[in-house]
């Protein structure tokens, strides 16, 4: 393999890494403060996918307007999902929650096979994306460039907010222990409504860039990426902000390159991300940045 | 004692719901069933909703046979091949329905192919093209081509029109008609060139994979002169895409399943200058049924229709003119009709059954200039 052919399949990993990386910022951030794996997740991410394709296709929305809409909206449906799935069983055993959170999930995708049907629809493109960079012999399209420093971008500011505002020190209390934030006076049940909506918000803007590399919108669009998106969470220790980031790359590099250097092995890909995910849970369970906490009782 | 009352009264309110629910079906022998089995959800929905539109049309023209009307039952194999035994299932053990039509995608019909053949239901392929669907099931018979054709026609035409010598091939691994295909297409390129390393490289995906960079740049490497890639049409055109965002600039191949608009919307620009065989073409009417389903479909839907609603239509009215030449709606009688068709008027060209069960007809080259399909030519068996 010449050096140049490497340096595109290191590419095209990192594009597809930061792409993980960018979902599983969500993923994680709703786990490290609630101590909750958002099942949905992967489904409200398909969401804003589609109400991207609806907004231009059928309301003639600019693009870059479509885009603020999808993200408001899919934010307003991350905190609905809050309040009907997950609010009411708030003092029940977390593994009810769980269960709640998968019946979420296959509640979204089944109400949007109903009303978007089981036909692919193609995300809308802008022209600005079209365009292709050449680097030497590399080829690398302008989403590319643009997925990287989105997630990067997503990540400073989610750091900033989680750990130099008010509102970020809210969501920490709240994840130590919910009575004891109650009791100094801070509104549990407002601050967990915000931290959905950010998760949701971040799923959108993942949406929005899974879009424009992968035009095929179907309704269950969202179950691999959330899937690959959780596994880079655990790979980054789950909670861990900057980990799932680390886990997204690690993940979409190493899917890239295990094709690269082992074609016979293509029909296994999603299934080494799941080896990936067992042999991490067997030797490193709190992930490669992650904290060895005891749990409280 | 309160919870075994409650217990009770469940399973009573449940049995009640049983025998309500069985009852009637026993008298209900007044209608003619017809099992519809197409993919509605998942990977292929756009293929299955196409073929239903084709029963649609055939059902509204011809809703009778013998006297009796025909229903037609609709399952939904979820573009999934446990999930399409299930509904195959469904269609001979709860629904009763006299035969099968369908489904788009090979691998479907081959999960239901067992369960038909047990329960001695004659079962009707419509565009799956893979050769192991009908052998050695006396049940499953199908109104298209199969591909040891296909493969054949695009081998030549690889060879013959493009001048290619050395081709490179991207296969959904996890897919049984591109598998199928992608065999008989390597055994005659071999054969056309003489030269055993005239497949310069084959990529596998699997079902549903959104990226294929790694495999486009591995063959990048490797100058193919074209790409022959059947598939799924939403991974085709995905991989097409992402083939001219690296700068692979070679013509690609593939097949029938490519004919779906979808394909064009998600490939954009991309997917212009695309090559692949199907079976018909609405400016090329085949037959006196060909104009007839033409008009019906145009004044309905005000479009031109594809390829497998076409077939799809012929599916429903063979199963009828089976029925009507069997003078009987029992499932054997009907497939010992089935098996002796011959030269019938079906829209997408004269059906005549094979000893396997497939109809041995000619096929349609197209390509996309613009974002529309373009006939380039016919192709017969020989």
């Amino acid at each position: 393999m010449s050096y140049e052919i490497f340096l595109q399949h290191l590419s095209n990993g990192i594009a597809l890494g930061s792409l993980y990386a960018l979902i599983a910022i969500g993923y994680t951030m709703v786990y490290g403060i609630l101590r909750l794996i958002n099942f949905a997740h992967g489904d409200i991410f398909m969401i804003a996918t589609y109400v991207m394709f609806y907004g231009v296709t059928m309301f003639f929305m600019p693009w870059g307007v479509a885009v603020v809409v999808a993200i408001l909206l899919t934010g307003a449906l991350g905190i609905l999902v809050e309040r009907l799935a997950y609010r009411p069983l708030r003092n029940s055993p977390r593994i009810s929650v769980m269960i709640s959170a998968i019946g979420a999930s296959y509640l979204i995708e089944n109400l949007s096979i109903v009303i978007f049907g089981g036909r692919p629809k193609a995300f809308p493109i802008p022209e600005f994306f079209n365009h292709v960079s050449h680097i030497g012999s590399i080829s690398i399209p302008r989403a590319n460039f643009f997925i990287p420093v989105i997630t990067v971008v997503a990540l400073i500011v989610l750091l900033y907010i989680v750990n130099k505002t008010k509102t970020g020190m809210a969501m920490r209390a709240v994840s130590k222990d919910y009575e004891a934030a109650r009791l100094m006076g801070i509104n549990v049940d407002n601050i967990i409504s915000i931290t959905f909506g950010m998760g949701s918000m971040l799923a959108a803007v993942g949406g929005v860039m899974w879009g424009i590399k992968y035009p095929n919108l179907i309704p269950l669009l969202g179950l691999m990426p959330g899937l690959k998106a959780f596994i880079a969470a655990v790979i980054g220790g789950i909670g861990n902000i900057k980990g799932a980031v680390l886990g997204g790359f690690l993940l979409g590099m190493s899917e890239i390159m295990i094709i690269a250097f082992l074609p016979s092995l293509t029909g296994y890909r999603d299934a080494f991300a799941f080896i990936l995910l067992i042999a991490i849970l067997l030797f490193k369970p709190d992930g490669l940045l992650g904290k060895n906490v005891t749990e409280k009782v | 004692m309160k919870k075994l009352s409650l217990l009770l009264v469940a399973v009573l309110v449940l049995s009640l719901m049983l025998t309500a629910c069985s009852a009637p079906a026993e008298e209900e022998a007044k209608v003619i069933k017809f099992g519809v089995f197409e993919p509605l959800t998942g990977a292929n929905a756009a293929g299955g909703a196409m073929e239903i539109e084709g029963i649609e049309i055939a059902h509204e023209l011809y809703p009778e046979v013998l006297g009796l009307p025909i229903e037609v039952v609709t399952v939904d194999n979820k573009s999934d091949k446990v999930e399409a035994a299930n509904a195959a299932t469904k269609l001979v053990d709860k629904d009763k329905v006299n035969g099968i039509i369908g489904s788009w995608g090979s691998s479907f019909s081959m999960a239901a192919g067992p369960i038909v053949k047990d329960a001695e239901v004659p079962a009707l392929g419509t565009s799956c093209t893979n050769p192991l669907v009908t052998l050695g099931n006396d049940y499953y018979f199908r109104v298209t081509f199969i591909d040891s054709f296909q493969g054949v026609v695009m081998a030549n035409y690889a060879f013959n029109e493009l001048g290619a010598t050395k081709v490179a091939i991207v296969q959904e691994i996890s897919n049984d008609y591109s598998v199928g295909l992608v065999k008989f297409f390597t055994d005659e390129f071999k054969r056309l060139t003489g030269d055993d390393d005239s497949i310069v490289y084959v990529a596998s995906y699997n079902t549903g994979d959104q990226d294929f960079t790694a495999q486009l740049t591995n063959i990048k490497t490797l100058n193919p002169d074209a790409i022959f890639a059947p598939g799924n049409y939403s991974e085709s055109a995905m991989l097409i895409k992402q083939a001219k965002e690296l700068d692979l600039n070679v013509p690609f191949l593939g097949a029938d399943t490519w004919e779906t608009p979808e394909f064009i919307d998600i490939g954009g620009d991309a997917v212009n200058g695309t090559v692949f065989s199907t079976f018909f073409d609405s400016k090329v009417p085949l037959t006196p049924e060909s104009e007839i389903f033409l008009k019906a479909y145009r004044d309905k839907y005000g479009k031109e229709p594809a390829s497998v609603t076409a077939l799809a239509y012929d599916g429903y009215i063979l199963m009828r003119n089976a029925i009507e030449r069997a003078g009987s709606a029992d499932p054997n009688a009907i497939r010992d009709a089935l098996a002796e068709t011959q030269g019938f008027d079906g829209a997408a060209g004269v059906i005549s059954l094979d000893a396997n069960g497939d109809a041995v007809k000619n096929a349609v080259i197209k390509t996309i200039n613009n974002g529309e399909f373009e006939y380039l030519t016919t192709i017969a068996p020989n």
